[in-house]
């Protein structure tokens, strides 16, 4: 590990100077490359399910993947971790270089890829454990570490997700007594706190009510400070909010990825503007 | 139609009907069970109680009876005079009763259990001195007590406090008697079995040095000396044991004499309260619990058959828990599921299927010749062709019933790994676990509550087992208990006793069938009880591990 992942601290205070926020007038030549995507084909078995798609996710920054229901987001963003693995005739093609690194070789450690490359699901799925041992987790596989570290990993944990207010006294009690709300938080907590480099979101306030969908996505506004963010949403004004880049994908092709302000208000391409204007979906 | 056929139609769609069924299934089967349980419990329990002790003048006899009425039947009279051909049947109506009266003194005056006709009771009284005597052999002894001969005086009168005291006196005696020889005796006894051992195995890897041999020789003899001691200090406490004498009267006018050596305890129901009966029920309740059997398994106690079993049932969950968990996360979690798994899966249903004496000849053939043969002769060669674990014993039977309980244990275990929600193992996965990780951090306390049902249903199989367990380790009588004081504690290789087969051997392969019907009603009471205190230890552990990982986590 480096440094960087050791010192929850000092990571807390890292700041982007060229983001003032509002995501406007970025590009995406001038940003830093967290994962690279090329000429990536998946199949479930004959069906071709992803066609040689080829893209970069910048770093430190919100890419939302957007597209109609079957279109391959979630496949896609499940490709940065490997969790297709899970699946039975999975078959992919092409490469995904992790900081330079192909995730797709075989004899890479998949364990330790996601532990660089953390995931929260469409709904919370917390551990039937308590709030405390559920953020805990992901640091008891590592090395052990000491109780009080422990401790302050957890408090850090749930602080950055602005969780640690709502539990701090029930840390002892089960997570499944928590909201929806404060689930997917807390799953958001549990995931960085193993600090992980990249965040993987597969549609995280669909199963939510629209108090708890907004202090998620003032999360993820907060949280891509220090991480790479990418998200899937069928909400396209939520992709509009949260994200600073969008891909849009369509039966498996990736149609259009440009900066979230250029895909909305002026895309390239004549399917994505359909999409958005609702001409389909 | 007609109104009333509507409305009758209007019911049966209703679909109350059904549930009218539903009710009575549920009540027949839960008044069979609370039926099943008061009858034996009724016949098990009263066995115990001092009943009234009865002199009993029959026509046709010069001598009264003296003993307890313990049964009754009415015979239809054809029948009665079938079986009694002498007997004119004129005047005893349609029906004939017959009592059943225990007179006991097996020894003096057999039979012990006597039908008397209703008929023919001409006078029926109950002594206020009738005397009942246990015995540890022959059974009980009805009479009056007439003198006792205590530390050389003999006294009439005041006879029975004395012979109380007597009674103590022989209690403690016998209690030191049982100290000496399964506490020291034992012990030396093992002691020297092991130097014999060590001689042999010396002997057999080939000429045993003379220092190693010289150690041994003097251990020997040192053991011997001990031993004679003891063994004097046995042959002291058991003459005194035998010092005094007692002598009743028995109903028919002849005495005996009873030494107190023979005698266990002495009660005079007829003039004893409520209190005193009771006192004396939970006595004898308590002497049924907690002593070995006497006389064929027709008197004392049953202990070591509760022991083994509880013993053999623990044995058997720690050994099928493991085993089935593993089988059941390979084929869940680590086989390709496929034609094959399907397969494997259909052959661990039906193995639940076969019969269980299947599996007791599966265990001697396998477990006992085969690997506990091997197992002789690879670590116990010394003690050969005695064999150690080549015989039926404590660890084969828990081992057959593992195997013969392991398919229940391998069905729930994959049926609460497959109601662990997708989510959960994808989000431990996600955060870096190994598939082993999720395994033993997640999934596996998640569906410990299903192992343990998995658990529960062994052990309600498994200790209702009888069948098998014949075959590969459950003695009639087995003078020691798989765990006690010496090395190694838990003798695995040793036979035990069981509950299950205490039932069957004394039901029906006792002499004496009338003394044995009520031990056999109580002891199984007792087998039920015990099945019912284990399943409720794993059920309420179950509900704890349930409530775990519904809301608290520790």
């Amino acid at each position: 590990m480096s440094e960087r992942d050791t010192d929850p601290a000092r990571r807390s205070f890292v700041t982007m100077p060229a983001d003032d926020g509002t995501g406007v007038g970025l590009k995406l030549a001038d940003e830093e490359v967290s994962v690279e995507v090329d000429n990536l084909s998946l199949y479930y078995g004959e069906s071709q399910a992803l066609k040689a798609i080829s893209l970069v996710i910048p770093q430190k920054r919100v890419t939302a993947f957007i597209g109609p229901s079957g279109c391959g987001k979630s496949t896609l963003l499940r490709c940065f971790n490997r969790m297709n693995d899970l699946i039975d005739g999975v078959h992919i093609t092409g490469r995904i270089l992790l900081e330079g690194i192909n995730i797709n070789d075989r004899d890479l450690d998949v364990a330790q890829l996601r532990r660089r490359v953390g995931m929260v699901f469409q709904r919370p799925n917390p551990f039937p454990k308590s709030v405390y041992e559920n953020v805990a987790y992901g640091l008891r596989l590592g090395d052990n570490i000491p109780r009080t570290e422990m401790d302050d990993r957890v408090e850090w944990a749930l602080k950055s997700a602005a969780l640690w207010e709502e539990v701090k006294d029930r840390l002892k009690e089960t997570a499944l007594g928590l909201s929806g709300g404060q689930q997917q938080r807390l799953v958001i907590a549990r995931a960085i706190a193993v600090q992980p480099h990249v965040l993987l979101l597969d549609e995280p306030a669909s199963a939510l009510d629209p108090i708890s969908t907004l202090k998620i996505e003032e999360l993820i506004h907060q949280l891509k400070a220090d991480y790479t963010i990418v998200i899937v949403t069928h909400n396209m004004q939520q992709a509009a909010r949260v994200s600073d880049y969008t891909a849009f994908l369509y039966l498996g092709e990736l149609v259009e990825f440009d900066a979230t302000d250029t895909v909305f208000t002026n895309p390239a391409q004549k399917r994505t503007e359909d999409y958005i204007t609702g001409r389909y979906g | 139609m007609n109104s009333a056929g509507q409305a009758r139609r209007g019911w049966m769609a209703s679909g109350e009907p059904w549930i009218w069924l539903n009710a009575a299934a549920v009540g027949v089967s839960i008044s069979a069970v609370l039926g099943l349980l008061m009858l034996i419990g009724a016949q098990g329990l009263a066995h115990f109680w001092p009943a009234a002790v009865q002199e009993v003048n029959v026509a046709g006899r010069d001598a009264p009876l003296l003993g307890e009425w313990v049964d009754h039947e009415t015979v239809p009279l054809h029948q009665f005079l079938e079986a009694n051909p002498g007997v004119q049947g004129e005047g005893l109506g349609e029906f004939v009763e017959r009592r059943l009266l225990k007179t006991g003194n097996r020894r003096e005056a057999p039979p012990d259990f006597r039908w008397i006709n209703a008929h023919d009771i001409v006078t029926q009284a109950s002594p206020i001195d009738a005397l009942v005597i246990e015995r540890t052999e022959w059974g009980n002894v009805y009479g009056q007590l007439q003198w006792v001969r205590f530390d050389g005086e003999t006294t009439t009168n005041e006879a029975f406090t004395v012979l109380k005291r007597g009674l103590e006196r022989a209690t403690t005696l016998r209690d030191e008697i049982a100290a000496i020889e399964s506490g020291i005796i034992k012990t030396i006894n093992s002691e020297l079995e092991r130097l014999r051992l060590e001689r042999r195995r010396a002997a057999l890897r080939g000429g045993a040095s003379g220092a190693s041999s010289s150690g041994l020789d003097a251990r020997e003899a040192e053991l011997t000396v001990r031993y004679a001691a003891a063994e004097s200090r046995l042959r002291d406490r058991q003459q005194a044991l035998r010092r005094d004498v007692f002598s009743v009267r028995l109903a028919d006018g002849t005495t005996t004499e009873i030494n107190f050596g023979d005698a266990l305890r002495a009660w005079q129901p007829n003039t004893m309260g409520i209190g005193a009966k009771l006192a004396h029920y939970g006595q004898s309740l308590w002497i049924f619990l907690s002593d070995p059997p006497r006389e064929a398994n027709t008197e004392g106690g049953i202990f070591p058959a509760i022991f083994g079993t509880v013993m053999m049932v623990l044995l058997m969950s720690v050994l099928v828990t493991p085993f089935g968990v593993i089988a059941a996360v390979y084929l869940r979690e680590y086989a390709r599921q496929g034609a094959f798994v399907r397969l494997i899966r259909i052959a661990v249903n039906n193995l639940a299927g076969v019969p269980s004496i299947v599996y007791g000849v599966f265990g001697l053939g396998f477990f006992v010749y085969f690997v506990g043969g091997a197992i002789d002769e690879l670590l116990f060669p010394e003690a050969l062709p005695a064999p150690t674990f080549g015989t039926p014993g404590l660890l084969w039977a828990s081992l057959t019933l593992a195997l013969l309980t392991v398919p229940v244990v391998i069905v729930s275990t994959e049926e609460g790994l497959a109601r662990i929600p997708r989510a959960i193992r994808e989000g431990s996965l996600a955060l870096g676990a190994t598939k082993a990780e999720t395994l033993f951090r997640v999934m596996l306390p998640m569906a410990s509550p299903s192992i343990l049902t998995g658990v529960i249903l062994a052990i309600a199989r498994a200790a209702g087992e009888v069948a098998p367990l014949m075959l590969v380790g459950v003695v009639k009588l087995a003078p020691t208990l798989p765990l006690d004081g010496d090395f190694p504690f838990l003798h695995l290789d040793r036979k035990f006793m069981h509950l299950g087969f205490h039932i069957y051997d004394v039901g029906f392969q006792s002499p004496n069938v009338e003394a044995a019907r009520p031990l056999v009603y109580a002891t199984a009471l007792l087998l039920v009880l015990i099945i019912i205190v284990l399943n409720l230890t794993a059920i309420m552990l179950r509900n704890r591990l349930e409530a775990r990982y519904k809301s608290l986590e520790g």
